[in-house]
């Protein structure tokens, strides 16, 4: 799985993908990869991002299914709204009652809803040539791989920007002291509107794709303002 | 493009100008803007360098600020900056920073001039030059009245009913009963109703009667049947042009206590406007209540129509009257009770020794009186005055006066400005030393405490008295330039504040406080002002408004100044007056208190404006004047 910290620090995306727009054999994928991943040593202030969020009916890739994908496209300096996108998709397996009332989704929405398979293409021509920022990236890279593995018998692999993985590195660098312990003192959260918060960024209703995507770039721009120069190299951040 | 998102639309849409689009121009707005954050302390705009969309505030705090580096607004959530820029060249004219975390939606340029050019709510909202927004506030709360819309002649249904002034009494009422008109005008023998008139020259109009008069001075009286109605005609005409508004004809009844008034067009009658036809307009416009106070014997009954006061401003207020109708309207209803008492008094202590003039002070000389008000008056009385034998008689009118206001809400002056107290109540000819004094040899002190006497209105009694000292202070002091330095040192004491920033009233200096009194901060600094101009024109005039009028025929202000500041003080005086009528409906005490939570968006955007205008006005005028400093806030 294309996910520790340590291999994706060492991994070259911009060969990996040339390798992969060779043997990839779904002509979608094989354009997503030709359009190439920025190189490692970019500096953030040339970065092309988007910010992707998925809604599933569960936490794990295998058993669950995606309901919704939100994104946003952005850089350092704006966020484009105009090219945001959101889609319903209908999940392989029955909605649990529990995880409607969660994002908001309703049975009928999804009957109506197209299968993933036929909006990949917008998908993928969506996220080309840009570098996928999530919070928690166990959830959109994992789904998104297991679902093509299902469809298309072949996998993804990108490179992905964690805001909650950054929000970690300055909050939960060491456990709790048992002093801290005894005094109660908890760690702080490093959730989506706890880690906005931190940052003067507004409120947002949670759990719809889209606004969580947008919620998840402002995140990033905050974190770069606060404790990144503008010319740190993608390196750093990306996993 | 998505119209799902949510987040940004339903924010936005919540905001003044882009409350009032249609939800697919707020769609279409919402997957239009790009997002921007900007971390405390960082600078958002440079000035001089280009810019391409709207600014508007979805989170955080901005300061704006001139080119200078004063500071011109401090903006939160829901404010907009950046269209003077858009408008002018797309250059930043204002530079902007963020003081806290701030995060920001920007609206693309193109986008912005579409909606500009399509709605003018939108327009008017971002109206080119500051003060085009004051206009536009205060033009659209003057169309909702049709008292300030609607001009005199629409009242006239029919031509002016006519006598020479030789027809007798008796032909006269059956002339008026014959043709069921509740006025007559009467002409000079041998001029016809149709010649030119001009108001005192060779008039053809020698005067009216009304049933009123011909009940009280024919019928009353005993009058022979067959006495010309020249004995007992009105011959002091008070007339109105056909081209004034209604309110107008409704200010110059309250004032004068008539209810006739011939309608001149091309100094021709065309007509007469009786009482009834504007109270078909307007139900409550106080004048009921003027003729209804004439007709109360005794203090108790003035007291409890005093109540009615109340009633009557809130009415108004909720017919959208506009401060100077309610202003005057309070003022002539302040008048008509101190008139009254004077009558009531003179029945309790017999004729007076010698003649006087009762004078009112302040907002009641302004015609500015509201709702909140104590009673500033006094006494001229004629120059054969011996303190020994008159005064008595004086005191115990003064006091009998100054207790009946204090019964019907004019509480007691805490300054002492009234004819109660023996410095006010004195011979013309003291008068004309006090103002001499306080012209020719003024000091930063007294004039504080003297600059009411300048606002002066004779109300009752010998009148001409008032008229005198007019006359007196119009002359000298624009010929005085140290007492208009002086005057106008007094009138930079109190100053507006800069706006408002969340729910406090920020101060120039960018410290905040709670609320904030819009008479001491808004409508008293800019009477002040206005009143040194209207003394340097020498001008006669006492009504803030009136006084601009005549400033500005002078041009002694650049263009656009006097309708600025005619805006301002409507803006501001109106929202006191509102947010007062509030209180009254909520059973609380009205004050001039106002915070800001309490106030709408437009009501801070304007008010801000009006601030600024008063600002402005008090640059120029210590300029103009030579003023030294200007006191502390407050």
């Amino acid at each position: 799985m294309p996910g520790s910290t340590a291999a994706a620090q060492t991994l070259d995306w911009p060969t990996r993908f040339e390798t992969l727009a060779a043997t990839a054999h779904t002509p979608a994928l094989q354009r997503y990869y030709a359009a190439g991943a920025p190189a490692g040593d970019t500096p953030m202030r040339d970065v092309p991002m988007v910010a992707l969020d998925f809604e599933t009916t569960g936490l794990d890739a295998d058993t669950h299914s995606i309901v919704s994908i939100g994104l946003v496209p952005f850089n350092t300096h704006r966020i484009f709204c105009r090219d945001a996108r959101h889609w319903v998709v209908r999940p392989v397996l029955p909605l649990h009652r529990e995880s409607v009332t969660f994002h908001g989704i309703t049975h009928s929405e999804v009957r109506v809803a197209p299968d993933l398979r036929e909006i990949l293409d917008e998908l993928l021509e969506a996220l080309a040539g840009r570098i996928v920022v999530v919070h928690f990236r166990h959830i959109e890279r994992a789904f998104l791989d297991a679902a093509l593995r299902w469809r298309l018998e072949e996998g993804i692999e990108f490179p992905v920007i964690d805001t909650m993985e950054l929000e970690a590195r300055w909050h939960r660098q060491k456990p709790p002291s048992l002093w801290d312990r005894l005094r109660g003192r908890k760690p702080e959260s490093i959730r989506l509107a706890d880690s906005r918060t931190r940052y003067g960024l507004p409120y947002y209703a949670p759990h719809h794709a889209l606004t969580d995507a947008l919620a998840t770039a402002e995140l990033l721009m905050a974190q770069l303002q606060y404790r990144f120069d503008p010319d740190t190299p993608l390196k750093e951040l990306w996993q | 493009m998505e119209v799902e998102q949510i987040e940004i639309r339903d924010h936005i849409k919540r905001f003044a100008p882009f409350d009032d689009l249609p939800e697919d121009t707020i769609d279409r707005l919402a997957t239009q803007v790009e997002v921007a954050y900007y971390r405390a302390g960082s600078t958002i705009l440079t000035y001089g360098e280009p810019i391409g969309d709207l600014y508007f505030i979805r989170s955080g705090a901005v300061e704006v600020y001139r080119r200078n580096g004063e500071l011109y607004n401090r903006l939160s959530e829901g404010d907009l900056f950046g269209q003077l820029g858009l408008m002018m060249n797309k250059k930043v004219r204002y530079p902007a920073t963020a003081i806290e975390d701030t995060l920001i939606y920007l609206i693309p340029d193109a986008l912005f001039q579409e909606l500009w050019e399509a709605g003018d709510h939108f327009a008017d909202f971002f109206d080119i030059e500051d003060q085009g927004r004051l206009r536009a506030a205060v033009s659209r709360q003057e169309k909702a009245n049709p008292l300030m819309t609607s001009r005199v002649r629409r009242l006239i249904t029919r031509k002016p009913v006519s006598a020479e002034a030789t027809v007798s009494i008796r032909d006269a009422a059956r002339l008026m009963t014959d043709e069921g008109v509740s006025a007559l005008i009467l002409t000079n023998p041998g001029k016809q109703m149709d010649q030119e008139w001009k108001p005192g020259d060779n008039p053809m109009v020698a005067g009216i009667i009304t049933d009123r008069d011909l009940r009280t001075r024919a019928l009353a009286e005993g009058l022979d049947y067959d006495t010309p109605v020249s004995e007992i005609m009105s011959t002091d005409l008070v007339y109105i042009r056909s081209d004034k508004y209604v309110f107008e004809a409704m200010l110059t009844m309250l004032r004068s206590n008539v209810h006739h008034l011939p309608v001149l067009h091309r100094n021709k009658p065309v007509g007469v406007v009786a009482l009834s036809d504007i109270v078909k307009y307007e139900s409550q416009s106080g004048l009921y209540l003027v003729s209804n106070i004439h007709h109360q014997v005794d203090v108790r009954g003035l007291k409890r129509l005093s109540r009615d006061k109340a009633a009557t401003f809130v009415r108004m207020v909720n017919e959208d009257a506009n401060s100077h109708m309610i202003g005057s309207a309070m003022a002539g209803i302040g008048r008509a009770i101190s008139q009254r008492l004077l009558e009531l008094a003179e029945e309790q202590l017999g004729p007076p020794p010698i003649p006087y003039c009762f004078m009112a002070l302040g907002s009641m000389a302004r015609d500015e009186q509201l709702i909140v008000t104590d009673q500033d008056n006094a006494l001229v009385l004629d120059d054969s005055f011996i303190p020994e034998e008159h005064d008595e008689y004086f005191k115990a009118l003064a006091k009998f006066v100054s207790d009946g206001l204090a019964e019907c809400g004019y509480t007691y002056c805490t300054g002492d400005i009234m004819a109660t107290n023996q410095a006010w109540r004195q011979p013309l000819r003291v008068w004309k030393e006090y103002f001499t004094e306080w012209i020719e040899k003024p000091d930063a002190k007294s004039l504080l405490n003297s600059a009411i006497f300048f606002d002066l209105d004779g109300i009752a009694g010998n009148t001409q008295f008032a008229e005198v000292l007019k006359d007196l202070i119009a002359t000298k002091a624009q010929r005085t330039p140290r007492f208009l330095a002086y005057l106008a040192h007094a009138a930079l004491n109190r100053k507006p504040p800069l706006g408002f920033f969340r729910d406090f009233v920020m101060e120039n200096d960018g410290k905040h406080n709670n609320s904030i009194n819009l008479k001491r901060r808004g409508t008293a600094p800019l009477s002040d002002l206005v009143r040194v101009h209207a003394l340097a024109c020498g001008s006669r005039a006492q009504n803030t408004f009136n006084r601009i009028n005549a400033i500005e025929e002078t041009q002694l202000l650049a263009e656009g100044v006097a309708n600025n500041l005619r805006d301002a003080l409507e803006l501001i005086a109106i929202v006191r007056i509102r947010h007062q009528a509030l209180d009254i409906e909520a059973g609380r005490d009205p004050d001039n208190n106002i915070e800001p939570e309490n106030l709408t968006r437009f009501e801070r955007r304007n008010l801000k404006e009006a601030f600024q205008v008063i600002s402005n006005a008090q640059k120029f005028l210590r300029h103009r004047y030579h003023a030294s400093g200007g006191g502390s806030i407050n």
